[in-house]
């Protein structure tokens, strides 16, 4: 009892001093109302891809006793994150530097994170706008990974692996590419590791996508494939479920690719431009081998062909001008479908959903293209390719794809066997034959009889 | 009285239900199932992953007749259900024992129709 009431005084006092904190910085400068409407929009649009757009697109492609646990895993992700991000993951991830390699814990329970600009991330816009804006993208690249286990994982031990994995390995990745902290008295910020190296990623090729998709190959690889897969497993059960989430991601990349210019600004139109032109030349492209190779192009191809190339510009979107997205949507239609359609098929894993073979094979394409087509014409505080005459940013760009591939992969694998060992990943397999709507939820999607 | 179950083309439907209306008979009951048979599907692709032997769609008609009506049903079916290719269907006729109308309590052929 009391150590309740010891706990209570603390999280008391520790309500009045942020509450004292956002009374202090109401007295703002240098802020530009534009830039901060613009990136609460965008804030609320790569939260609309969560939630429901990737609810929707993979709940669409899974059986009908699996689409509750789905949504439901997209759901419970939102609300984990949100929570651990205010508590420690924005301070570990944006937070002032340690070692280049991870934020210390100053910024816990967003102390000291108030409503004046914080000029290292974005100086025209409330430092709470950056926070949620990166909150949101926090969100979505755990939920990238269901895709990958979709149909067989327990729930509480997703739950756990989900707020371990962000904590372990999103939060690191995210400092080691975005962070910036200029320590008092010094003139020049300090960056994370990648960022430092020369790194470029405007939204999150690495970030998110190359470190989603290699959490996802792990997680395959520990959970084994669905029973019954490749030839019982039942075709995806809604596909215009599948169709409207991918319709609905496309539109919220925009506040992905175009919000991360962090102002209403013309880097935020080239990236806009960018990010819809390689969507759409990689839905072409999907569809165009799907006719190559089975003779008819298919709904589910084209729609996967345009979040492949969505995820391949989003590290360049900022960076490649019309030419460089072009391509880079056409190199992510191609190598994305044949990933999916011969690469899964010859190695026999069981990725449900394509988070490895989208996610992280896209983001890996996306990562390195900027190496080939980034230009400073486009964007000053970028660099050059190779295509533009520095060969040397094409190495770093591979060299910061590997070793975020390698250290999500390594730290994900290790974590999902512990978890595993204490305890259990996988359903039971009657539980599989049910379906985790009913057994993990006590619900079922669809009533048979009005 | 016979209980007559036909399986058929789904888009066989329409046709099949004109001809018995024209034939008197009204009392059908249609639920759409899964089946097989000799005939082969179109395969299904997804992402490049062919779906091959799977069940097909088919529409399950039950109709309850007496027994002069027995003759008329079934050419009803096989002229509005006939395509002449593989996978049309068939037909089964079972004896029926009893059959009750539940709003009177009614039995036996008064009972149908």
């Amino acid at each position: 009892m009391r150590r309740m009431f010891k706990f209570s005084v603390m999280l008391l006092a520790w309500a009045g001093s942020v509450s004292m904190a956002w009374a202090e910085d109401g007295a703002a400068t240098a802020q530009v109302t534009g830039d901060t409407a613009w990136v609460l929009i965008c804030a609320a649009l790569v939260l609309f891809m969560t939630i429901p757009a990737l609810a929707l697109f993979y709940g669409g492609l899974v059986r009908r006793k699996n689409i509750l646990s789905v949504l439901m895993h997209c759901f419970m992700i939102t609300c984990l994150i949100t929570v651990q991000w205010v508590l420690f993951g924005y301070s570990l991830s944006f937070g002032p530097d340690v070692k280049h390699f991870i934020g210390n814990l100053s910024w816990w329970g967003l102390n000291g994170v108030g409503l004046d600009p914080y000029a290292d991330y974005a100086a025209t816009i409330p430092h709470q706008a950056f926070m949620v804006f990166q909150c949101m993208f926090a969100i979505i690249t755990p939920a990238l990974i269901i895709g990958a286990f979709a149909e067989r994982m327990r729930f509480l031990p997703f739950c756990v692996f989900i707020v371990l994995w962000a904590t372990l390995v999103y939060d690191p990745v995210c400092h080691w590419v975005w962070s910036a902290y200029t320590p008092a008295g010094a003139t020049t910020p300090v960056f994370g590791f990648l960022r430092a190296m020369g790194a470029l990623d405007f939204a999150g090729g690495t970030v998110v996508h190359v470190n989603a998709g290699a959490a996802a190959l792990a997680a395959v690889l520990v959970l084994g494939k669905r029973r019954g897969y490749p030839h019982a497993i039942s075709p995806p059960h809604n596909l215009p479920f599948a169709v409207m989430g991918a319709g609905m991601l496309w539109v919220g990349w925009f506040g992905f690719n175009a919000g991360s210019a962090l102002a209403a600004n013309s880097l935020a139109v080239g990236a806009f431009v960018t990010t819809h032109v390689a969507a759409a030349t990689a839905g072409l492209l999907w569809a165009l081998m799907d006719l190559i190779f089975n003779k008819r192009p298919t709904v589910l191809g084209i729609i996967s062909g345009a979040v492949a190339g969505l995820v391949a510009i989003t590290p360049a979107a900022g960076f490649v001008n019309l030419a460089g997205a072009l391509l880079i949507g056409a190199g992510a239609g191609v190598i994305c479908y044949f990933s999916v359609a011969f690469v899964k098929a010859k190695l026999g894993y069981d990725d449900a959903l394509d988070a490895f073979g989208i996610h992280g094979v896209g983001g890996a394409w996306g990562a390195i293209a900027t190496g080939l087509f980034a230009t400073t014409a486009v964007n000053p505080a970028g660099a050059n390719g190779l295509f533009h005459g520095n060969p040397k940013q094409l190495g770093i760009q591979i060299l910061a794809t590997l070793i975020t591939l390698v250290y999500s992969f390594v730290v994900s694998y290790v974590l999902l066997k512990v978890i595993d060992r204490v305890m259990g990943l996988r359903v039971t397999e009657q539980a599989e034959r049910i379906g985790l709507d009913l057994t993990e939820h006590r619900e079922a999607a669809y009533t048979v009889i009005d | 009285m016979k209980y007559i179950v036909a399986i058929i083309q789904p888009d066989r439907l329409d046709d099949i239900l004109e001809r018995l209306t024209g034939q008197a008979i009204h009392l059908v009951t249609v639920s759409t199932v899964l089946g097989r048979g000799r005939q082969k599907g179109i395969a299904e692709v997804y992402r490049s992953h062919k779906e091959s032997g799977s069940l097909l769609k088919k529409v399950k008609l039950e109709i309850a007749v007496n027994e002069q009506f027995v003759t008329a049903a079934i050419a009803a079916i096989t002229d509005g259900g006939r395509t002449g290719k593989v996978g049309d269907g068939k037909i089964f006729v079972l004896d029926l024992h009893e059959c009750i109308r539940i709003r009177t309590g009614e039995t036996g052929p008064v009972a149908i129709g």
